[in-house]
């Protein structure tokens, strides 16, 4: 029994949490979320050569070799910064995608340049009427001679502004909503047919709508077996809510910290707020939530840890409980921060807003708890 | 015990119903939108010319003598036609001190203007120092001749940035406890020394603003009541603001639009709507809300029978604004990814969803809700002070 961070863990912990401090503070950030491309290319290539990009990735292609826990310490940390930089569509996502089906000489072509901070990459899976169902797909990949046509529509693609290459999960055979017949194909952003309508999110994000128009593909496109991405996919996303809730108990623990203060700071009828019982009960249950969440990140950690397909019932309890006690630990500290609370310039409502969106990226609550009813009470 | 609707009342409900459907256009609505200011004056234009614009003022003023019924049927259809609230603070909550505590003079010169939407309102109340704690306000106003001089700073003010006028308390006597000496004035954002410095809100929109004052001179007939009875003023002004603020109507229709926006969401083939899980919250919302309407009629029917809206409102002002923040809630779920678009002028076609931005803006601004008017946890405290007798 031991739930201590390594040597190693805490000097990327430390790394990233003095980069935080000493180049990402709140106006730093602000003016990178409101310049031309919502990401500084710089702060890209620093994370390149910290070695930041390289925590996912087997040390055969130039990565770190780090386990999920690496990569929770990593989202942690850049969430307690708010950091907009594309790391868990780039890395997490497009990444995640390449080691896990690419053949050895698509990780040798993708890999060290995702480590290298050379390019950047996005996952479109949403579509219009997907919601949560991903295998719920109208986009096509149709055979064309050695390769490929692709033709549909992906929505609110992250990094999908800023991406230079993206994973397009397309079906290549089977109807709208079969599990099987879905493939994974790499598409060049650039390409002819690929056109985004590109805006940005209340979270800071740059995403993109990105329609495809008999987009040619050429057979090497193809990332996996065809017609057999969504285990692939679903693999993906457990490692992805393991790494989004991280980074939300990062972010939990800012917004108690912050509230926490001003609480002891704000005066009104003639003493500090904190000292009415009444709110002091109000940031205990804010602790205990954070606790209790931490805690379950703890448990889908060591579970994943040693066998990734044992831990899908505690991920899914995961991503239901940091539903809950984000939207609970904001909700209080935009409550208790009053007035400021409501302001854009303070950066508790930008805390609040990455929260919303961690909690609907791969599954919401309300979603995630009837997939752990489904694991959890099958008898 | 009975709360059925005369033939009479069901008239007047078709009456209700046809004028908005006719008056409040789609081009109107998106008037709304895009130039706030512009669209709810003609809207209210509107309504001052049918006569009900002022539903709550008593006749002789140029309120509409309706009876309380008539009155709760009014605002259900207006909330029920997706029709927004007049702005409130001329036509609710000035219009209303006024009334009750002003001078000839005042009341005919301003309940006229503030019925035909002449003249914009803002409220001065909150200060960069006192939120919650409203009576610790420093704003100050000194004697001069036939005058006062402000200093001080307003803020959390909404739409100041159009006023023509705002409501004030200032502090006029240091002396004893800090509800004594507070005077409430009306002053002309015209005046000379007068600063509106905006603030934008989480909802990326600018409708707050800080007011600053530098030796602001303001005629010492613009005070309303006794100078320094100013907290008397405000708290019977504060008990009006609360009655509104349930919202019953309003929630009512956000959970008709839930249920028809979730039945068009499906997880592969399951519609939201069916969801077990979703549909029992809904249920816990509908529930409170059957209960909370009943408790306004209550807080209504004692009204209508010449009380006052006392500390009990502060319930309908908690109740109200919890259930207004859990339908929204369930709007953004209902959004999904949709629910961070940022934009608010992105076709609903190339986006790919409908009401994902009107989703995110209540939701956004409606935090406030539970804050503004007396925070919630001041509102229980009125409870257990005035209705309990805890102390």
């Amino acid at each position: 029994m031991n739930f201590d961070f390594s040597e190693e863990q805490q000097m990327v912990r430390d790394s990233i949490a003095r980069f935080v401090q000493d180049d990402y503070d709140w106006d730093t950030r602000k003016a990178i979320v409101a310049s031309d491309h919502g990401i500084s290319r710089d702060n890209w290539k620093l994370f390149a050569e910290l070695g930041w990009l390289s925590i996912p990735f087997a040390e055969e292609h130039g990565g770190f070799g780090g386990n999920i826990v690496d990569l929770s310490v990593v989202m942690e940390e850049l969430g307690k910064g708010l950091v907009v930089e594309p790391f868990f569509p780039t890395v997490v996502l497009f990444g995640g995608l390449v080691k896990r089906a690419g053949s050895e000489a698509q990780m040798a072509e993708w890999l060290p340049r995702i480590i290298g901070g050379e390019v950047l990459g996005a996952f479109a899976y949403v579509e219009r009427q997907s919601r949560f169902a991903l295998h719920d797909c109208q986009t096509t990949a149709t055979r064309s001679g050695d390769g490929f046509v692709l033709n549909g529509e992906k929505v609110v693609v992250f990094n999908g502004e800023q991406a230079d290459h993206l994973v397009v999960l397309a079906r290549t055979s089977g109807e709208q909503s079969d599990r099987d017949g879905l493939s994974l194909l790499m598409v060049d952003a650039n390409a002819p047919g690929v056109d985004k309508m590109s805006y940005a999110m209340m979270d800071g994000q740059r995403v993109a709508n990105i329609t495809f128009s008999d987009v040619a593909l050429s057979a090497d496109a193809l990332l996996g077996e065809e017609g057999a991405a969504l285990p692939v996919v679903d693999a993906l996303t457990d490692e992805a809510i393991i790494a989004l809730a991280a980074e939300a108990v990062g972010i939990m623990a800012v917004l108690n910290a912050k509230t926490l203060e001003y609480t002891k700071t704000r005066e009104q009828f003639g003493t500090a707020i904190g000292s009415y019982q009444a709110l002091q009960h109000r940031m205990v249950d804010t602790m205990m939530a954070y606790e209790q969440s931490k805690s379950l990140l703890f448990k889908a950690l060591c579970e994943y840890k040693q066998d990734p397909a044992a831990a899908a019932e505690t991920i899914h309890a995961l991503k239901v409980l940091i539903d809950r006690n984000g939207k609970h630990i904001f909700g209080e500290a935009i409550q208790l921060h009053g007035g400021m609370g409501m302001t854009d310039e303070l950066d508790i409502g930008h805390y609040a807003k990455r929260l919303m969106m961690i909690n609907t990226t791969f599954g919401d609550g309300t979603y995630h708890r009837n997939r752990f009813i489904e694991t959890a009470f099958a008898a | 015990m009975d709360t059925a609707y005369s033939n009479e009342d069901l008239a007047f409900r078709d009456e209700v119903r046809g004028f908005f459907e006719e008056a409040y256009t789609p081009e109107l609505r998106a008037r709304m939108r895009s130039n706030h200011k512009e669209g709810a004056e003609e809207w209210q234009r509107k309504l001052y010319e049918q006569g009900w614009v002022a539903p709550n003022w008593p006749a002789e003023f140029g309120g509409t003598g309706w009876t309380a019924t008539q009155k709760y049927i009014y605002e259900t259809e207006r909330s029920l036609a997706g029709v927004p609230n007049v702005i409130p603070f001329g036509l609710v909550m000035v219009a209303n001190v006024i009334m009750a505590y002003g001078t000839d003079e005042q009341k005919e010169y301003f309940l006229p203007r503030i019925l035909k939407s002449e003249d914009w309102w803002c409220q001065g109340y909150s200060e960069p120092g006192s939120g919650s704690d409203l009576a610790s306000l420093k704003t100050k106003a000194e004697r001069d001749g036939d005058d006062f001089i402000i200093n001080g700073a307003k803020i959390w003010t909404t739409y100041a940035q159009y006023a023509d006028w705002i409501f004030c308390l200032v502090r006029t006597d240091n002396s004893g406890k800090k509800q004594e000496g507070i005077t409430f004035i009306l002053i002309d954002m015209k005046s000379e020394g007068i600063k509106v410095n905006p603030i934008i809100s989480i909802d990326n929109h600018h409708s707050l603003n800080e007011v600053e004052f530098s030796n602001v001179r303001v005629p010492a007939k613009n005070v309303v009541g006794e100078i320094g009875k100013g907290w008397t003023v405000a708290k019977a002004l504060l008990a009006h603001e609360r009655t509104g603020i349930a919202g019953v109507a309003d929630v009512k229709r956000a959970v008709r639009v839930i249920k028809e926006v979730a039945a068009k969401e499906e997880n592969g083939g399951q519609r939201l709507l069916d969801d077990p899980g979703f549909q029992q919250r809904l249920a816990d919302i509908e529930v409170e809300l059957m209960a909370l309407e009943f408790t306004e009629l209550r807080t209504l029917a004692t009204q209508a029978a010449g009380g006052f809206p006392g500390p009990e409102s502060s319930l309908l002002k908690i109740k109200g604004t919890e259930l207004q923040q859990a339908t929204q809630e369930m709007l953004m779920e209902i959004a999904a990814y949709y629910q961070g678009v940022l934009p608010v002028d992105l076709d609903p076609d190339a986006l790919g969803h409908e009401f994902a931005t009107d989703a995110r803006l209540s939701y956004m601004y409606g935090r406030a809700a539970t804050i503004y008017g007396g925070s919630n946890e001041v509102q229980k405290n009125i409870i257990a002070k005035y209705v309990l007798g805890l102390e």
